[in-house]
């Protein structure tokens, strides 16, 4: 491995930390509604917005259950939306190539998949969605479902520190627009400018015919890209305009596109557990869980990094160099562009799995082994920053657990910023620790039990079984990517796959909804030597063991038999 | 001393033994221990704790694999190997049903003794014409008279109308030295069903009906209290059983992948697995750790309403104290003689002997006691002098001696009036200094006359409880605030607060005013606990997170409290407040130690059940353990053996040192997280050699 291979990844890390601190204290003045200086530039547009739906609307105060009310309601209303218009797309204008209404049971996956920031890909978007599908059924709802996210989590920290016992956990219409007007579309702006400068196609023209110099007609399919491709990683949503995903020149033309596109990807993830900081007051507490994170990322990149340097046996067996020169890459290049290399296609794995966006510059199924583990680990555990608000939430789903256990330790009733963990928030939060395993476990092993699971598996043996986990895995932690042999679009899978999505979204958030109405209706206990401090290294290093062995153990059967059995097969020469 | 002395002295009856409860003990216990397990059995009792009930529901599985290996298909495990499983899956299972039987013991054994007490009451009702019946106790009724005579047992609860005896409350207390009931007093006046006259007779007027005295309210604390989950419990249960779900998902799930790969696994493998990581540890003792909380309560003497009253203890934040009979001993005492200019202390301490000889107040007595010990008795002929005992309105007491001398003691104020008006001296200019001097050190000046002249002053202080200050400074490391409530004058209350070390304190409080206080701490996010004695501090105890009524209090203070210290010692607060924190600590470390021994199970179970079908993972085999069988077997003796070896933690609660939270979690997490990790891999490791040697 070459050093500047590990600088390069250093350096985008210390860029994502540097760009995090303030964007996360600017998400805190939005949330807060602390005066700013984008206010003069905003409050009109907002003010445009609020008259629009009705003022009272926007700023009626509302306790857990009405916010969670509204959220799902307007959420189940844009899919129904989003649905119409993917099977109706025949009967819509700007459809150039004149693609069909999509197929029902594919459209509700797609619609599931779009609307709960998973962006799970059953089609292939350049053979399957017209330009207006492209933008109105795909591109809106990645700015909606990372909002979604984002307010429920920000409705959530507003418990602790609430004074009115939880009447009040903000407006979810006023979150909602504020978060898309102040922060997703400005950044979006300027960064779908850049992508259009480095190449990125933004067009309402379908496609291009060129004639290449060996002769014959070749069609370059093209549309707005450039917009879709910024939301969708600043959103964490990862859903591609192209079947290739992020490895599609026109998704991700450059090097530096690459290495904008992973720092947006853990941009918002990471500033959110800044403005935690900054609404409950207590930044130190903020960095405890930041650092707890990070170690979590650092412990799993090098992972896969190192893997795909060594390569794997065939590959030495075939005499290729392993070894990175100056020239060339070395290591394990199956499913890898050359103009990323191994460095930062890991790096963009990792990210892209780790703050579950789902989008990918490389094919995660040509990962060995052991660089795909990683993967599937912080899906799994899903609060390695995780996704838009509910990696946090995730977070802090452990952290209550470890505040619970911990606190039984020094002998008090536990409690977590001044607020007292008691039952009804353990049962609540263990509901929510449930969902995931059992979302993932019991689809991916009846899968494998099924003909009509196995049929969709591009490989057999245990790397078939990972094919089948990833699947469900990235589904249920709203990931979307895809280990690209296994081939979603059939019935049992879109309904599977798609309701997989739907549990694994939303009874969690609502949960954690009930946690923040039981939170916020008790009265914050003064802190005195007695009380366990959650901010403390000693706190971070229990939550982090905490998410390790819980979440760890949970997975670790399927992952020896899927990933480490694979490994094992592939170290005695057996490939699948 | 002559007062009017019509009490009786306490009678120097045998002492009765100790209420039965506390004979019970050691082999006696684990006998019925050993019998009650086995009932536990009982699938019905079972479900009630799901982690266990998983484990039994294994164990029915392997024992029909046990019949037919092949049940569930062709299969490489032996009869003798399901057999083997089972056996270690019931130990593991009565090894729960152990612990708890254990805990329970001498809970049951004092509810028995209890009953007993109850069932022989009964009582001698006089009706309006005078005329006396013996009937059973449950047949009286509120408002029902009756008449005990001494040695006989009180068969309700009352108030004594008339009579003055002394009432041994053993039965009830375990308390052995009689108590002095009387009528009249708020406190006194109160007698409680199986406490027994031990010297002349009481006239009661029955205060509640049968099922409803206290201690019928007993035998059914002592036995309800231990099958009560509290909520701290029921959260720790419901997060267990969601792991346990966890990992049957998670094993369940290895079944079909293991088909697909062709990877032939034995049930009884899959059920060893899951075993292995559900908690059994906590699982097993999550109920033996709150019943014996309880018992330890109790065997400080100490009733509980409920499981949540003694853990609530343990989050105690404030602690509102009584300065009398908390912190300081009592009443005032004597504790220096100051001498005005002209006299020697000797003088004052002569004087101040003659002065209270005939004062009968607690003061006036430790003025005499203190006089003698400092060698300064007066010379007095009883019978010859005139007494004049203290009172409200002369604020004086003294002693007019036969060769005419006239000596006094008393308020300063009262004293400088007396020599005034009765001998024309005016008010020594030292006198006023030496008072208020003595005052802003929180004491009480007295003056002493002799004659016309003051010879100088007695100082009362407030003497604080031995070991006082050691205790507040551990609540002090602990974080609990400590605040006292007081009737003294702020000056005073500010001087004893000080030498006791508290952090805070209320002067001049009228017993309405801890309800406020308590309050305002709560408004502040405190959980305040209180103790209380008197009807007028039931809404006190009944508004504090945590009322600790006495025993020798009313039963409106006793209804409105939580928990209600037979001893009547209102410093059990401070030990109340480790045992709640060792309940919930005990809970803590023993589900981080369970959780914790999961990493090594792994590691043992997983390369063996795939031993044939994936060879590659043997790399897991991190501890070399010699077979697939042995290794498997290894990890559920572990499992099983791991629960005994802990019960004397579970039952005595883990090691419980004051200090700050964050120094008693760094240790339990070494303790109980590191150590939790590391013990499985070599107690595994060490059982596998065991079972490899060849026979």
């Amino acid at each position: 491995m070459l050093p500047q291979s590990w600088l390069q990844i250093a350096l985008t890390l210390l860029a994502v930390v540097t760009l995090s601190i303030p964007t996360g204290r600017y998400l805190a003045t939005i949330t807060m509604d602390r005066k700013s200086w984008v206010d003069p530039l905003f409050n009109p547009i907002d003010n445009a917005i609020y008259r629009l739906i009705g003022r009272a609307t926007a700023t009626q105060p509302m306790n857990w259950k009405t916010y969670t009310f509204h959220m799902l309601a307007t959420n189940l209303l844009m899919a129904g939306i989003i649905y119409l218009i993917l099977v109706l797309q025949d009967h819509l204008p700007l459809n150039p190539l004149n693609f069909a209404g999509m197929e029902p049971l594919l459209a509700f996956n797609t619609t599931v998949s779009f609307i709960t920031n998973t962006d799970w890909q059953n089609y292939g978007g350049e053979t399957t969605l017209s330009n207006f599908s492209q933008m109105a059924a795909i591109t809106f709802p990645m700015f909606t479902s990372a909002t979604t996210g984002f307010v429920v989590a920000m409705a959530f920290i507003r418990a602790f520190v609430a004074k009115d016992g939880g009447a009040n956990l903000g407006n979810f219409y006023r979150d909602l627009i504020r978060f898309t007007t102040r922060v997703l579309l400005p950044i979006s702006l300027l960064i779908a400018a850049f992508m259009i400068w480095q190449g990125s196609p933004q067009t309402l023209a379908a496609s291009i015919t060129a004639h290449p110099v060996q002769g014959g007609t070749q069609t370059i399919a093209t549309g707005p890209v450039a917009a879709l491709e910024t939301i969708k990683h600043l959103g964490t949503n990862g859903g591609g305009f192209f079947n290739a995903n992020s490895a599609h020149p026109f998704e991700n033309p450059t090097p530096l596109t690459n290495l904008v596109l992973t720092i947006l990807m853990a941009l918002l993830p990471a500033a959110i557990v800044i403005c935690f900081g900054e609404m409950i007051g207590n930044r130190r507490q903020a960095w405890v869980l930041y650092g707890v994170m990070g170690c979590m990322l650092l412990l799993f990149l090098p992972i896969t990094v190192v893997s795909e340097q060594a390569g794997t046996p065939s590959l030495v067996h075939a005499g290729v160099a392993l070894q990175a020169t100056p020239d060339q890459p070395g290591g394990n290049m199956e499913g890898k562009e050359q103009r990323f290399g191994i460095a930062a296609s890991s790096l963009f794995a990792i990210v892209t799995t780790s703050f579950t966006t789902g989008s990918v510059d490389s094919m995660h199924d040509s990962f060995t082994p052991f660089g795909a583990l990683p993967m599937l680990m912080g899906m799994m555990l899903q609060c390695v920053f995780g996704g838009k608000g509910v990696g946090f939430l995730a977070a802090l789903v452990y952290g209550l657990i470890a505040v619970f256990v911990a606190g039984l330790m020094v002998g008090r009733t536990p409690e977590f910023l001044g607020k007292r963990i008691e039952k009804p928030e353990i049962i609540l939060v263990s509901l929510a620790l449930l969902i995931h395993p059992l979302v993932i476990l019991a689809p991916s092993s009846w899968s494998i039990a099924m003909p009509y699971g196995i049929s969709a598996l591009g490989n057999g043996g245990p790397h078939g079984y990972s094919e089948v986990l990833y699947a469900f895995t990235s589904s249920a932690a709203n990931n979307g990517s895809a280990f690209a042999g296994f081939n979603g679009n059939t019935p049992w899978y879109n309904l599977a796959i798609g309701i997989v999505i739907l549990i694994g979204r939303y009874p969690p958030i609502i949960f954690l909804m009930a946690v923040a109405g039981s939170l916020a209706a008790k009265q914050t206990v003064a802190a005195s030597v007695g009380t366990l401090r959650t901010d403390t290294v000693q706190f971070g290093i229990f939550w982090l063991a905490m998410i390790l062995v819980v979440g760890a153990l949970t997975f670790f059967p399927a992952l020896v038999l899927g990933p480490v059995a694979d490994f094992a097969a592939m170290r005695r020469g057996m490939t699948f | 001393m002559t007062s009017d002395n019509t009490r009786p002295d306490p009678p120097a009856a045998p002492r009765r033994p100790h209420a039965a409860a506390y004979q019970i003990g050691g082999f006696g216990l684990l006998h019925q221990a050993l019998a009650s397990s086995l009932l536990k059995f009982d699938p019905r009792v079972q479900a009630r704790n799901p982690v266990m009930f998983v484990v039994w529901l294994g164990a029915l599985i392997t024992a029909a694999l046990t019949v037919d290996p092949a049940l569930f298909g062709p299969t490489s495990a032996s009869r003798i190997y399901d057999g083997s499983v089972t056996i270690i899956l019931l130990l593991t299972v009565w090894f729960a049903n152990v612990a708890e039987a254990l805990a329970e013991g001498r809970g049951k054994a004092k509810a028995n003794a209890l009953r007993q007490t109850r069932t022989e009451l009964v009582g001698r009702r006089i009706a309006e014409s005078g005329a006396a019946e013996i009937v059973p106790a449950t047949m009286l009724r509120k408002g029902d008279i009756v008449r005990v005579e001494r040695t006989e047992a009180i068969p309700t609860d009352g108030e004594v109308l008339d009579g003055i005896a002394y009432v041994d409350e053993s039965a009830i207390t375990g308390e052995s030295a009689p108590v002095l009931k009387e009528p009249g007093s708020d406190v006194s006046s109160t007698v409680t069903a199986g406490t027994v006259v031990v010297s002349d007779c009481l006239l009661i007027r029955a205060t509640a009906n049968p099922g409803e005295s206290f201690l019928d309210r007993m035998i059914r604390l002592v036995e309800g209290a231990q099958r009560q989950k509290t909520p701290n419990e029921i959260a720790l249960t419901v997060l267990l059983s969601v792991l346990t779900l966890i990992f049957v998902i998670a094993v369940a799930a290895m079944a079909p992948v293991a088909i697909y790969l062709d990877a032939r696994i034995n049930v009884a493998d899959l059920i060893a697995l899951l075993v292995a990581l559900i908690p059994t540890t906590i699982g097993a003792l999550l109920s033996a750790i709150g019943i014996a909380g309880i018992d330890r309560t109790m065997r400080f003497n100490v009733l509980a309403m409920s499981g949540k009253a003694v853990e609530a203890a343990g989050d105690v934040q404030t602690l509102i104290l009584d300065k009398t009979g908390t912190i300081t001993m009592g009443n005032r005492r004597a504790t220096r003689f100051i001498p005005l200019p002209g006299f020697v202390e000797g003088d004052v301490a002569r004087a101040a002997w003659l002065a209270s000889y005939f004062d009968t107040t607690p003061e006036g007595r430790s003025v005499v006691a203190f006089a003698e010990q400092s060698g300064g008795r007066g010379d007095l002929a009883p019978g010859e002098a005139k007494g004049l005992d203290f009172s409200a309105e002369t604020r004086m007491s003294g002693t007019d001696l036969p060769d005419g001398r006239v000596i006094r003691k008393g308020a300063v104020d009262a004293i400088v009036h007396h020599v005034m008006a009765r001998f024309g001296t005016p008010e020594p200019r030292e006198l006023r200094i030496a008072a208020d001097s003595v005052a802003t050190q929180g004491a009480t000046p007295l003056g002493v006359s002799r004659d016309g002249a003051i010879v100088g002053v007695v100082v009362l202080s407030d003497v604080l409880k031995p070991g006082i200050r050691e205790r507040i400074v551990r609540l002090r490391t602990m974080g609990i605030r400590t605040v006292m409530v007081t009737g003294d004058n702020p000056v005073t209350a500010a001087a004893i607060a000080a030498e006791a070390g508290l952090d805070d304190f209320v002067a001049e409080a009228k017993p309405e005013e801890k309800l406020q206080l308590i309050v305002r701490e709560q408004s502040q996010g405190h959980l305040v606990a209180m103790t209380g004695d008197g009807t007028n501090d039931a809404p006190a105890l009944a508004q504090a997170d945590v009322g600790v009524a006495m025993h020798s209090g009313t039963n409106a203070a006793k209804e409105a409290a939580n928990l209600i210290d037979l001893d009547s010692d209102p410093t059990k607060l401070l030990d109340l407040v480790s045992i709640g924190k060792r309940i919930l600590m005990t809970r803590g470390a023993l589900t981080t130690f369970s959780i914790a021994n999961d990493v090594a199970k792994y590691f043992a179970i997983i390369p063996a059940m795939f031993i044939a079908a994936l060879p590659g993972l043997s790399g897991l085999n991190v501890m070399r353990l010699a077979t697939p069988q042995s290794a498997v077997l290894s990890a559920l003796i572990f499992n099983a053996m791991i629960i005994p070896a802990l019960i004397p933690l579970a039952l005595h609660g883990v090691r419980f040192k004051p200090a700050g939270a964050e120094a008693t979690f760094y240790r339990n997490l070494v303790v109980y997280g590191a150590g939790g990790l590391m013990a499985p891999f070599l107690g595994i490791k060490l059982i596998d050699l065991i079972l490899s040697v060849p026979l």
